[in-house]
């Protein structure tokens, strides 16, 4: 009864389980988010020399073009293949939250507009934005106390 | 009834009359599309969101099983059902409309083979005369209750499956008919500790190994009494563990062996590893392997259908994933009976 597969289980499966193929996954997660970046420069430029917005103000505009792309591209069930393609390419970029939110939204819109859009939006994006606070917050103490301690 | 280990031999003929099944767009398109009852071209299924749409699948499933047996809801003893959702909702909110008393159920993808054995156990008992065992998931609703928003971008490993939009139902008693249920083994509990939703095939494999096992002790048979052992969503990862596992345990099914998620879609449908959900066994079973039955293609066939018994709160908690495995034996009624 020894040496079977059982004995060992969790470590004698991995040989049915396909490898990924991480430099293919990698090469399509930077040329997509690339791609997306490009397209974000490109409609920066357009605020910029179209719009005639300053370099520093152009980012907003910028940003929010983008998230719009993403929700109508989620709304048409775009994204969600973009993101099987291009994995971390997609998820990265400004996009991939925008798509977080909408999707969560889309999803409970059954539920009801309070309960369930307006609850349930940030369900995936919540824990982004919770790190995001707490990691600026920590940064800035840090930076303070540096900052005073120099002085 | 004759109990053996977990095996119940039905003492009586249990038949199964009819069978009806509903199915979404996607499995429609897939190799066995043709014989199913009715397919809908849209994951909505005509209807406002996935849980009511999951909901029509089912009645549409019993409806059409219920009128090739030219049978009313009120001679139905009993209504034996289950789904993925939490509460079964889909099972209770249709009971509602049938009211036929009910028995509801969950053994995740392995309900559906569950819900026929006992109900197959009551008919050969004599508590009930006529029953219809029912099982339906849908894509978008177990997305959202197991994973995440169907239109999230999450990218998903090649382990992971496809839940199949659908719904079976089958009518069993006692009256003659060209298929036939002769024994059922009920499942333990397993779990080897694995603990990634997204293969489920590696973590029920030994289930069903367990299942298959026991059955053929407990009957005291070979693999050469069954025509096929087919198992409900074990996929394209699960399967060669399976074999692998009961040929540790000197039984060889690998001619033999098909699995419901790996018939019902073509590889190139973006499915990952295969189908899964509690219709993924119930629609190929009671439509094409009852078709092969039926045709005399094959005589005796063993449906085991797989279970991952997985809550997104356990798996948060770091727990691994319980798999279940119930399996059912359907019979060509003429074979080797004087009657």
């Amino acid at each position: 009864m020894t040496n079977k597969m059982k004995d060992d289980y969790s470590n004698q499966i991995k040989q049915y389980q396909p490898k990924p193929n991480y430099i293919w996954n990698c090469t399509k997660a930077f040329v997509v988010g690339g791609t997306i970046c490009t397209i974000g420069q490109v409609i920066n430029n357009m605020y910029i020399y179209v719009f005639h917005f300053s370099e520093e103000n152009a980012g907003n505009p910028t940003v929010a073009t983008l998230i719009l792309i993403s929700a109508l591209l989620t709304g048409f069930g775009i994204y969600d293949r973009l993101g099987q393609f291009a994995g971390a390419g997609s998820a990265v970029p400004v996009t991939g939250f925008a798509n977080s939110m909408t999707s969560a939204a889309l999803e409970h819109k059954s539920e009801g507009f309070v309960l369930g859009v307006a609850t349930n939006m940030f369900k995936l994006a919540g824990s982004v934005i919770v790190f995001g606070v707490v990691a600026a917050y920590l940064v800035g103490i840090i930076r303070y106390i540096v900052s005073v301690s120099l002085s | 009834m004759g109990l053996m280990g977990g095996t119940w031999t039905f003492e009586n003929r249990i038949y199964v009359n009819s069978s009806g099944t509903a199915v979404g767009p996607k499995e429609a398109e897939g190799p066995l599309g043709q014989t199913f009852d009715i397919s809908h071209e849209d994951l909505h299924c005509g209807e406002d969101n996935w849980e009511l749409a999951e909901r029509r699948l089912m009645e549409q499933a019993i409806d059409q099983c219920l009128t090739k047996s030219n049978l009313q809801t009120d001679q139905v003893d009993f209504f034996i059902a289950g789904d993925l959702l939490n509460q079964n909702v889909t099972s209770n909110y249709v009971a509602r409309h049938l009211q036929i008393p009910t028995i509801c159920m969950f053994g995740a993808c392995s309900t559906s083979m569950e819900t026929v054995a006992i109900g197959s156990q009551l008919v050969d008992s004599g508590f009930a005369n006529k029953i219809v065992a029912a099982t339906s998931s849908h894509n978008a609703t177990a997305e959202r209750q197991f994973r995440y928003p169907t239109e999230y971008g999450g990218q998903k490993p090649d382990t992971a499956t496809a839940t199949v939009t659908g719904a079976g139902a089958v009518l069993i008693s006692q009256e003659y008919s060209d298929i036939v249920i002769t024994s059922a083994t009920i499942g333990k509990v397993v779990d080897y500790g694995l603990k990634d939703p997204f293969d489920m095939g590696s973590a029920m494999a030994p289930a069903a190994a367990d299942t298959i096992q026991r059955h053929l002790q407990d009957l005291n048979r070979t693999t050469n009494d069954y025509d096929m052992f087919i198992t409900g969503d074990l996929s394209g990862i699960g399967s060669p563990i399976l074999k692998d596992l009961l040929k540790e345990e000197g039984i060889d099914i690998d001619e033999k062996h098909f699995d419901c998620g790996l018939m019902i879609y073509r590889p190139d449908q973006n499915v990952f590893a295969g189908g899964s959900g509690c219709a993924c066994s119930a629609v190929v079973t009671f439509s094409h392997i009852f078709n092969m039955l039926r045709s005399k293609e094959v005589d005796r066939v063993f449906v085991v259908a797989t279970g991952a018994l997985l809550s997104p709160t356990m798996i948060q908690q770091k727990e691994s994933i319980p798999t279940i495995a119930h399996g059912v034996v359907f019979e060509r009624a003429e074979r080797g009976v004087h009657h």
